[in-house]
């Protein structure tokens, strides 16, 4: 399945530039930079989850020694609605700007009110306190259903649906209606043998990355205000600060810091504008960093939602209609990633008649932001949940039911696109045949299959590469590393240019050291900013064999690059002997490459979960898990394994833990990583791992992303072993131990007041 | 308010600091002594992205007031490799791919040296519970683990 004997580097083991200085505590993140004369801020937050600002009175706060500045939605212009892509997800700014700091309302509990920037953290924190702000308190909406009855207060005043066949009348908290329909489902409902229908539910989670949103900002009346800052994309930061304090791009320098984990969550911003409010209003630098409660309370997360699944297919496995209609949590403003649930949905399935719709809904939570393939997991947990169960009802394998209706080459998908080249027959071939699936289980054991689909995105890169005089290489990207993707960058270049991965360095370098750069996001990072440090190689070579040729005196046809050297007849010349005289064969090597990439190939995934529930106390363990994904091509593949392996276990969390809980009055009680149970080493098996190769035709290497097909089919392969292992169908996620509990007892015809 | 004065021993070096009876080891590390490797995930005890060693102790340093390091001896990660190359441990996270975003890394290096030094020959189940106080959203954990019983195996031949 591999040709890894092509190639010199890609698909062989190589060492992570940056490692050493992560593993030393070297490395910057987003809160480990000191500039002299810099001020802490923190920020004061809504104690309601719903409630109108009447007034804010800052002068006692103003007032106090070592408070330099205060800041609160007075500082910021107001916006129009215009919607912007940023990352994976669209912002708009009338939106973006009051949930930087909130203007009319608050919208959930934790929302940002005001900030103080001051000589210590802790006189930040005193000075919030004498903050008044008067409230008049409004109705908590806390879930989807609430929002949509008839009577329920409207969030975003004015706010009218889109999507929907008729104009609405009246404003409401449905703020998007998307329906993506071809064949008919009726027909193909008429034609089936068995039709499973059924609601999934799933709570609203956190990416949970480690390192809580954190940066430094540095206003310059002159012109050169800079901010350091843990994202996923730093030109994004750039461009949306900008635009939100009204001032040009060519402004503000943002660097992106190390970053300790974004999954999504760190395409957006929260804390920059901020400080650099503060700092120009200070004269100082200004350093925020969000506590974990605030992570919880007022970033991220990932929606909560309510699905309902109808499946109909014959006897023989062939499905004949598949029907979704997905409701997401928007959270406090519209753009939940319902509709990339909606395209995701039905992406594995050769199947004539679909039918999808989509509601995008406010609620008076935090507004969610981009989680690993945003929308997918909602999505694939029903959908998947329900081909088990049809796999159930006609007593069928499920990876046999899967192979008997999969997507292949020339399949046109629901949301338009025509497949190329994909792996997903070779992913559940795979899984079949590995040893996991053939192995037997205990009796208190159950088992899951799942599939997973991520579109995988290409957008914009711009690379620069440099030769040293020695014949060493310096690679420039924009492109913020959140696992590894150096080493990929390092490893591309060392296979076109021949020189080996030792000899080349790589910097992640700030927004004006290197053209524009879209996020790390949509796992596009190897893919595009790969083709573009490809693209810059090849042209590179073609001047190294010019060059060659001048000091060989020869055309540049006559001279081969071989393995690193230029060659005619019997002269060698090495890389380090044409960079050595490029002062004499025209100045210093270089070569840049932009590119917007296309073809992003789609990934998928298969997950194989085996789960024991211990039947007196309802707690579920892992005890053996598989991924198997299409790479594409694995360019390190241990960094390819480290990539199915996280999502699969953030996937687990999602399935068996993690949900935010609120009480009446809309506050989370949970925020914190003790009660917010992410999955730790003690509850987890080692994660196997098959890399599928079907090379992705539209890049040099044939890479596809990777990082976010990863998680998408592993909540409903766990909690498919759940239910198997208690025999009960287990709909609403977490599963966690009272509610399987709960499910046992009734099983067992003992009904207890449970969390349903 | 009156700051107190601390003398510690920090990766084998006496140094001197003032802090605020409130401030935790944590806050003084990084915001004092320039020791920015340890890291605040949650700041209650529950990631372990601020582990540290106290007298032999793996101990949470957001946990720990920085009063309480007077006179005793602390090691942060900033203390594990030896002057010119990685600790064994670092260099089996190096090899194994342990890392991806790199945050929790310093906080698992420091408690697996930690757990090396009391167990030279865990099971996998040990390591298991043993690092549990440590979070990391990135990699599942499996290669940190296998790094962890690598770097044991090595360091029981190197002992030998």
């Amino acid at each position: 399945m591999s040709a890894k004997q092509e190639f010199k580097y890609i698909g062989r083991k190589n060492l992570r530039p940056d490692a050493p200085d992560k593993l030393t505590g070297r490395a910057l993140y987003g809160d480990d930079l000191t500039l002299p004369g810099m001020l802490h801020g923190r920020v004061l937050r809504s104690p309601h989850a719903h409630a109108r600002i009447l007034s804010i009175d800052t002068s006692a706060a103003e007032a106090m020694d070592g408070v330099m500045a205060v800041a609160t939605s007075a500082d910021l212009q107001d916006m129009e609605a215009r919607a912007v892509n940023v990352g994976e997800q669209d912002n708009n700014f009338k939106s973006l700007t009051r949930n930087i700091l909130a203007r009319e309302k608050a919208l959930y509990h934790g929302h940002a009110v005001a900030a103080v920037a001051a000589r210590t953290p802790a006189l930040a924190g005193e000075a919030l306190e004498k903050i008044k702000v008067e409230w008049e308190v409004l109705p908590a909406v806390m879930d989807a259903e609430a929002a949509l009855a008839k009577d329920s207060p409207v969030i975003m005043e004015g706010l009218m649906t889109k999507g929907l066949a008729e104009e609405p009348t009246a404003p409401s908290n449905l703020a998007e209606y998307i329906r993506l329909e071809r064949g008919s489902v009726e027909d193909g409902m008429a034609a089936a043998d068995v039709i499973v229908e059924k609601e999934y539910r799933t709570g609203t989670v956190h990416q949970g990355y480690i390192e809580p949103h954190a940066c430094t900002a540095r206003y310059d009346e002159s012109g050169h205000s800079t901010i350091w800052t843990c994202t996923q994309g730093h030109f994004d930061v750039r461009a949306m600060v900008a635009r939100l304090l009204g001032m040009a791009a060519s402004q503000i320098k943002v660097t992106a810091s190390e970053i300790g984990g974004g999954f999504g969550g760190k395409t957006t911003i929260y804390l920059e504008p901020v400080a650099m409010i503060l700092s120009r209003k200070s004269g100082r630098p200004v350093n925020m960093v969000m506590s974990r409660e605030e992570v919880f309370r007022a970033s991220g997360p990932a929606s909560a939602s309510v699905n309902r699944i109808r499946i109909g297919a014959k006897r023989d496995g062939t499905i004949t209609a598949m029907q979704a209609s997905l409701t997401y949590e928007a959270g406090a403003y519209p753009g939940s990633a319902v509709r990339l649930g909606c395209m995701c949905v039905t992406a594995p399935y050769a199947v004539e008649n679909l039918l999808v719709e989509g509601r995008d809904v406010l609620v008076n939570k935090p507004k969610v932001a981009a989680y690993r393939a945003p929308g997918a997991p909602q999505a694939a947990h029903a959908m998947e949940c329900a081909v088990n169960e049809l796999a159930d009802r006609l007593n069928m394998d499920p990876i046999d039911l899967r192979l008997k209706n999969a997507v292949k080459a020339g399949d046109r998908t629901l949301y338009g696109a025509n497949l190329k080249a994909v792996g997903l027959i070779e992913c559940l071939q795979e899984a079949k045949n590995s040893p996991h699936y053939q192995a037997a289980m205990s009796r208190d054991e159950g088992r899951g299959v799942a599939t997973g689909f991520w579109f995988n995105a290409g957008m914009q890169s711009a690379v620069t590469l440099n030769m040293n005089a020695d014949g060493t290489a310096v690679i420039v990207v924009g492109s913020v590393d959140l696992a590894g993707t150096r080493l990929a960058m390092v490893m591309m270049a060392a296979e076109e240019l021949g020189i080996p991965p030792e000899r080349i360095s790589i910097n992640v370098a700030d927004t004006e050291s290197v053209a524009t750069n879209s996020a790390s996001s949509g796992s596009r990072t190897v893919f595009a900013t790969g083709m573009a440090v490809v693209e810059a190689s090849r042209q590179l070579i073609t001047d190294l064999r010019n060059r060659a040729a001048r000091m060989l005196e020869v055309s540049p046809e006559e001279v081969e690059w071989q393995d690193g050297s230029a060659v005619h007849d019997d002269k060698i010349l090495s890389t380090a002997e044409i960079c050595a005289a490029a002062a004499r064969t025209g100045g210093p090597i270089s070569a840049s490459a932009s590119l917007t990439a296309r073809g992003a190939g789609p990934g998928f995934a298969v997950h194989v979960a085996d789960v024991r529930v211990d039947q007196e106390t309802g707690r579920p363990e892992v005890t053996r898990y598989t991924a198997v994904q299409d790479a594409g091509r694995a360019i390190n593949p241990p960094y390819v394994e480290g990539q199915f392996q996280g999502g699969a276990v953030q996937g687990i969390g999602w399935a068996l833990n993690e949900e935010y809980i609120y009480n009446e009055e809309g506050v989370m009680e949970n925020a914190g990583f003790l009660d917010y149970r992410m999955p730790l080493t003690s509850d987890l098996p080692m994660i196997e791992t098959v890399i599928v190769e079907v090379p992705n035709p539209f890049h040099p290497y044939g890479v596809r992303g990777i990082g976010e097909s990863s998680i998408v089919p592993a909540p409903a392969a766990t909690a498919t072993a759940v239910s198997h292992a208690i025999g009960v169908p287990l709909t609403t996620l977490p599963c966690s131990p009272p509610r399987v509990l709960a499910a046992i007892m009734a099983r067992d015809g003992n009904p207890v007041s449970g969390p349903g | 308010m009156t700051k107190t004065h601390v003398t510690a021993t920090i990766n084998g070096e006496t140094r001197d600091f003032l802090c605020e009876p409130h401030q935790t080891m944590l806050d003084v590390l990084r915001l004092e002594l320039g020791l920015t490797g340890s890291k605040e995930g949650c700041g209650s005890g529950d990631c372990g992205a601020c582990s540290v060693i106290v007298d032999g102790v793996l101990m949470n340093s957001c946990l720990m007031l920085a009063v309480e390091a007077k006179d005793r001896t602390i090691e942060t990660i900033e203390g594990v490799a030896p002057k010119d190359k990685l600790h064994v441990i670092q260099q089996k996270f190096l090899e194994h791919a342990a890392l991806q975003c790199g945050i929790c890394t310093p906080g698992f290096v420091v408690s697996a040296k930690a757990l090396l030094e009391e167990n030279p020959d865990p099971t996998e189940e040990e390591v298991r519970y043993y690092l549990a106080g440590n979070l990391c959203r990135c990699t599942g954990y499996d290669k940190i683990i296998r790094s962890v019983l690598d770097a044991a195996a090595t360091m029981r031949e190197e002992a030998r």
